[in-house]
């Protein structure tokens, strides 16, 4: 069995996780990583995506977040999600509206550099939607 | 002096007010706990927030840290927001927030410079509208939100740093009311732009930290431009929140008052109604003896 370590998840409303756990899955801006117990400290800037959170006593859990950063430490990580919900508690339709304005974005955008910007919000978004509908 | 119908008019008037800020109160002490609730909830993401940002604050040389940190390099225009309940009713909350923002407009204009105004909420809008109407350049309506969510910060948020884009002010101020107790709540300026130079992270932090050279993904720079309105955000939340405990807690109180002076204006007025009820019966009788009397 995996070393535990420290895991927390937290968004602006509340503290959602604070437990000990065997590894996580975050959705970092470069893909992507599973954290572990000493993993190298790293900051990173996290995408709307899943976080599946596998816990000392075996259980794994599953969060959406829509944006963030996650400070890893050696022996603790700090995920600090922008919005966050259990991936049960997910509200469809709320992300339904979130996908339109995105696109609205896209649309509405004045430049390229928006666009662009708009354009790969969007993508991730739909991206977490077909990860997660089906389930 | 009044009739004894007169009386009874009034003390039954007062009675009805009474149940009013009775009731009132009672309604405040509910929501003052949701509220202490939500700020409570709040705060671990925004120390959390606090101890992140001053890590890479100082990993970041102050060349390539973006402008929202290190401001304009000026300080002519100044812009402040302005916090306050949708309410009154609430004793001095909104009047202590709204002067303090004046006494510093006041300040600020007589030193020479520009003062933009934002209100968030009715009621610091209505005061400051008296002196300086000519300076709120936007309010924003908190009326419908039932509870306050991260959206509506985010919100107030977006709208300051774009104004900051768009080269509008260089200093940015935030007035709020801290939450103490129920019985205190301090009126607070917070200056969010440029970032106050984050407080020294805590020596625990740089043990745990096991001595390793953080690594950056993306660079520490794009990480810290993301983070800071990020920041921006949850102090513009906090503040929301601790408004919205202070408001309550300032409506109990304030409710709790007039609920005891109805009570004490009541049992004033219960000893007038009685002392001229018997002084009417005192001066039949007289009138009846002496009727009497005289036969």
């Amino acid at each position: 069995m995996a070393e535990a370590f420290k895991f927390e998840l937290v968004s602006p409303e509340r503290l959602l996780v604070s437990e000990d756990v065997e590894s996580v899955v975050v959705p970092g801006a470069d893909g992507e990583m599973t954290v572990m117990a000493k993993h190298a400290p790293v900051m990173t800037t996290v995408q709307p995506g899943v976080v599946t959170v596998k816990t000392a006593a075996g259980k794994s859990d599953r969060y959406v977040v829509f944006g963030g950063f996650a400070d890893i430490l050696p022996e603790a990580c700090t995920l600090l999600a922008e919005s966050a919900t259990h991936v049960d508690d997910i509200d469809r339709e709320a992300l339904t509206r979130r996908i339109q304005d995105a696109r609205e974005d896209v649309s509405d955008a004045k430049n390229e550099e928006v666009r662009t910007r708009a354009e790969a919000y969007l993508a991730q978004l739909t991206t977490l939607e077909r990860a997660i509908l089906p389930a | 002096m009044a009739s004894l119908k007169d009386l009874r008019n009034r003390i039954a008037s007062v009675k009805a007010t009474q149940k009013i800020t009775k009731a009132m109160q009672m309604v405040a002490a509910a929501k003052l706990r949701r509220a202490q609730e939500a700020a409570e909830a709040a705060r671990p993401y925004s120390e959390r927030m606090a101890v992140v940002l001053a890590n890479i604050a100082n990993a970041v040389s102050g060349t390539d840290a973006p402008p929202l940190m290190t401001g304009t390099g000026k300080d002519d225009v100044h812009l402040l927001v302005v916090c306050t309940a949708e309410r009154g009713l609430c004793g001095s909350f909104n009047s202590q927030i709204a002067r303090l923002a004046r006494e510093h407009t006041r300040k600020l204009l007589s030193a020479g410079k520009t003062v933009k105004i934002i209100c968030v909420g009715k009621k610091g809008y209505d005061i400051l509208r008296r002196d300086y109407a000519n300076l709120i350049i936007e309010r924003v309506d908190l009326r419908e939100a039932k509870q306050i969510g991260f959206a509506h910060a985010d919100g107030v948020a977006r709208k300051v740093i774009s104004l900051f884009d768009a080269g509008e002010f260089d200093v940015c101020t935030l007035f709020y009311s801290q939450f103490k107790s129920v019985i205190s709540q301090i009126p607070t300026a917070q200056q969010l732009i440029p970032a106050k130079p984050a407080a020294e992270p805590a020596a625990g932090d740089a043990v745990s930290n096991g001595g390793g050279v953080y690594e950056y993904e993306p660079d520490a720079g794009e990480l810290l431009s993301d983070l800071i309105p990020r920041n921006i955000a949850v102090q513009v939340f906090s503040a929301l929140l601790e408004n919205a405990a202070g408001e309550m807690g300032a409506k109990m109180s304030a409710m709790d008052n007039a609920t005891r002076n109805a009570g004490d204006m009541i049992n004033k007025l219960t000893i007038t109604y009685n002392r001229q009820r018997q002084a009417q019966i005192t001066k039949e009788l007289i009138e009846i003896i002496s009727g009497a009397e005289a036969l």
